[in-house]
């Protein structure tokens, strides 16, 4: 046994350090899913007994006009929140100076994505709110329209993207700010010297240098978009009348929530969502694989 | 010896009497919902009583978060449950008894005398002939309104709804919204169809409409939403209602910005906090639509269960008692501001809104539960959702009632 451990010591020994993380991972998320796909095949109410319904769920959702809504909401919220990652970028170089007290500046800067969703959505629909809401006042003496954006069913998704781009915007700032940290001072000294400046200089020398930070901002604001349950359910509780709906909140609606006794059709529509993610997730690990096996 | 052998004794007697002690006290597990103070604290007075009465029975109760506990309770039930919980009656509670989550307490209700004295809510406790729990409260529903808006606009209370109407042309020339609301939770719009459909087409027509029996594309279901359009099309309505809470707008009717709330008797303590007061303001029952209809309220009910998975279903059994007696909750709900669910129980005479409430659901026709508890709770959503879409675009009416009635053919 101990010879066997002997010889084979290099390939076992990181199978064994990885099993621990593994099994977790396998109890706690892979197995999960396929039970998820199980359920969305039944007609169970959560308390009862499952009954087995084949691909009817699938069929409800197809003409489920709130589903589509939903649909539509996501891939709202996945273009826009794009819009992250360059502001992110221009506030990392911004902060990136050698001025007193930059750290504390940065400090403020990165203060949004540390608090907790719940407390970002309140702010932002008081602020939102009709009446005595800062932004609401802001556009009534703009234009003298009183709009309230989180009732209007025009504006609620961008008025929710809004409030989640805050922390977001953060949280790729630290990305790049470390990414910035890494640029080789001697490319960009070169690149002065050959006459290169502002934009020429970000766009050439500063943002190839930037790419794996650019990677991982890009799947950190992808995951974000399509997961925003929390804001939609604390602003606007998918209102008003359904327009602000997102798959993950529809998915809570459907199965868990006050009204909400079909696990199955929640867990139909948890499949989907899935099977979107899983379009990015196979993109992002054939990237990474790619660049692994180039190495 | 002899010294050894006393004291032997001593100490088994001493032994034996702790034993008793412990083996007396038995523990009675409450889980609740009532956070809101009020509430809150007529529930610690009533376990206190219970405890004087019963004193080997130590109840333990555990308080969820309001909104939390309507989630929560569907993990207890089924993952430790406790002896006593907090629900609702009528459809609310319906997904459960169908699990087989709540015990027939039919028992309780048949040994006590209940099917007299708690009458009037019997029906919506019932499901398939037996009773799944007891009802300890219900609150009337009505309009209130502020007494100065109407002084200031020269307008009487009105008592049919063409004079409701012509009171909110009044009130909407004086800059007044002639009915407030809040639509971000969806409750409280349902509150005004229910009032409107009882008014508009009768009770036994509102009941059959939420058990899914008539078509939500019926002509008399569109007559009821003819009659809101009313209220709607001419923007008597506060703007903006699907963004504020309801006590926010219960804020516009204490500042004197709205003239009527159509709300259940619980915002009387918020009203009052704002800083009316009994002469400020007003309480009438919802005027009359269609001429002839018998009057019909909605009163919905609060109630405690067992839940199927009980340990100490005994002293469960005679906590329901205890609740469902007279004195009991004359005491809770003085204490809660509700009515009491028990005929013989009395009621504070120094509230008017109370008595007047009384009143009007002793004498009234019949006692609707309230939308999101008499229809089955995928159409009290997708319901609830049409409404507040119709308050804010009434010219979809349509398209809101196709897709209810979508909706109805694949829940019943």
């Amino acid at each position: 046994m101990s010879a066997f451990w002997k010889r084979n010591q290099r390939s076992l020994a990181p199978w064994l350090f990885l099993a621990p993380g593994m099994a977790m991972f396998a109890l706690y998320v892979v197995i999960p899913i396929f039970q998820s796909m199980a359920i969305s095949f039944y007609d169970w109410d959560g308390l009862g007994d499952a009954q087995w319904i084949g691909t009817a769920n699938y069929v409800e959702l197809i003409d489920d006009e709130a589903f589509y809504t939903s649909l539509k909401n996501n891939v709202i919220w996945l273009l826009l929140y794009m819009l992250a990652l360059p502001a992110g970028l221009m506030i990392a170089i911004f902060l990136n100076q050698n001025v007193r007290g930059m750290r504390a500046y940065k400090s403020l800067f990165f203060f949004p994505f540390v608090i907790s969703q719940v407390v970002v959505g309140l702010m932002f629909s008081w602020f939102y709110a009709p009446d005595f809401g800062l932004f609401y006042k802001l556009i009534e003496w703009a234009t003298g329209a009183q709009i309230a954006i989180l009732a209007d069913e025009r504006f609620v998704t961008y008025g929710i993207i809004v409030a989640g781009l805050w922390p977001q915007i953060a949280y790729v700032m630290i990305l790049y700010l470390t990414g910035l940290n890494n640029v080789a001072p001697d490319q960009v000294e070169a690149a002065r010297l050959d006459g290169a400046r502002g934009w020429r200089m970000l766009w050439y020398v500063i943002l190839p240098q930037l790419r794996p930070a650019t990677f991982i901002a890009v799947v950190v604001t992808v995951i974000g978009a399509l997961r925003s349950f929390d804001l939609v359910s604390i602003m606007t509780d998918g209102g008003p009348y359904g327009t602000s709906r997102v798959l993950s909140f529809y998915m809570y609606e459907k199965a868990l929530s006050e009204y909400g006794y079909r696990m199955g059709y929640g867990a139909a529509i948890a499949v989907v969502l899935f099977a979107i993610m899983m379009i990015f997730i196979s993109g992002f690990i054939w990237k990474m694989w790619r660049d692994e096996t180039e190495r | 010896m002899v010294h050894l052998h006393k004291g032997a004794l001593a100490l088994m007697a001493g032994l034996l009497m702790t034993g008793s002690a412990f083996a007396q006290t038995r523990t009675l597990v409450f889980n609740t919902d009532t956070t809101d103070p009020a509430p809150k604290a007529a529930f610690e007075a009533l376990i206190a009583d219970f405890e004087a009465a019963n004193p080997d029975v130590d109840v333990v109760v555990n308080n969820f978060d309001h909104e939390g506990y309507k989630t929560a309770i569907r993990n207890f039930l089924t993952a430790d449950s406790p002896d006593l919980a907090n629900w609702y009656a009528g459809n609310r509670m319906a997904p459960f008894v169908a699990a087989g989550q709540f015990q027939d307490v039919s028992d309780v209700w048949e040994s006590n005398g209940l099917s007299e004295s708690l009458a009037s809510a019997k029906a919506s406790m019932t499901i398939d002939g037996k009773q799944w729990g007891v009802p300890y409260t219900y609150y009337q529903w009505g309009i209130y309104f502020n007494k100065d808006v109407y002084k200031a606009a020269g307008v009487d209370v009105p008592t049919t709804w063409d004079q409701f109407i012509a009171n909110c042309a009044k009130f909407k020339e004086m800059g007044v919204d002639c009915l407030t609301t809040r639509s971000k939770a969806l409750w409280p719009v349902a509150g005004i169809f229910d009032y409107m459909n009882l008014r508009t087409n009768g009770y036994e027509f509102h009941m059959d409409l939420t058990a899914g029996k008539v078509e939500w594309t019926d002509p008399r279901v569109r007559a009821t939403f003819a009659e809101w359009a009313k209220l709607v099309d001419p923007g008597y309505i506060t703007a903006n209602h699907a963004a504020i809470d309801w006590q926010d707008a219960a804020a516009l009717l204490v500042q004197g910005k709205a003239a009527n709330y159509v709300m259940g008797n619980f915002a009387v303590a918020t009203f009052k906090d704002g800083g009316m007061t009994n002469d400020t303001l007003g309480f009438m029952p919802f005027p009359e639509i269609t001429p002839g209809i018998p009057r019909a309220e909605d009163a919905p009910t609060d109630t405690i269960h067992i839940p199927a998975g009980a340990k100490n279903v005994a002293d469960a059994k005679l906590f329901l008692a205890f609740v469902a007696s007279k004195d009991v909750q004359t005491k809770l709900n003085g204490a809660l501001g509700q009515l009491p669910t028990n005929k013989d129980a009395a009621v504070d005479a120094n509230d008017p809104f109370l008595v007047q409430g009384f009143d009007m659901l002793s004498s009234a026709y019949a006692l609707a539960q309230f939308f999101d508890r008499d229809a089955p709770a995928e159409m009290a959503k997708a319901g609830m959702e049409g409404f507040q879409e119709f308050m804010v675009k009434p010219d979809r009416l349509d398209t809101i009632l196709e897709r209810l009635e979508k909706v109805r053919q694949r829940v019943y």
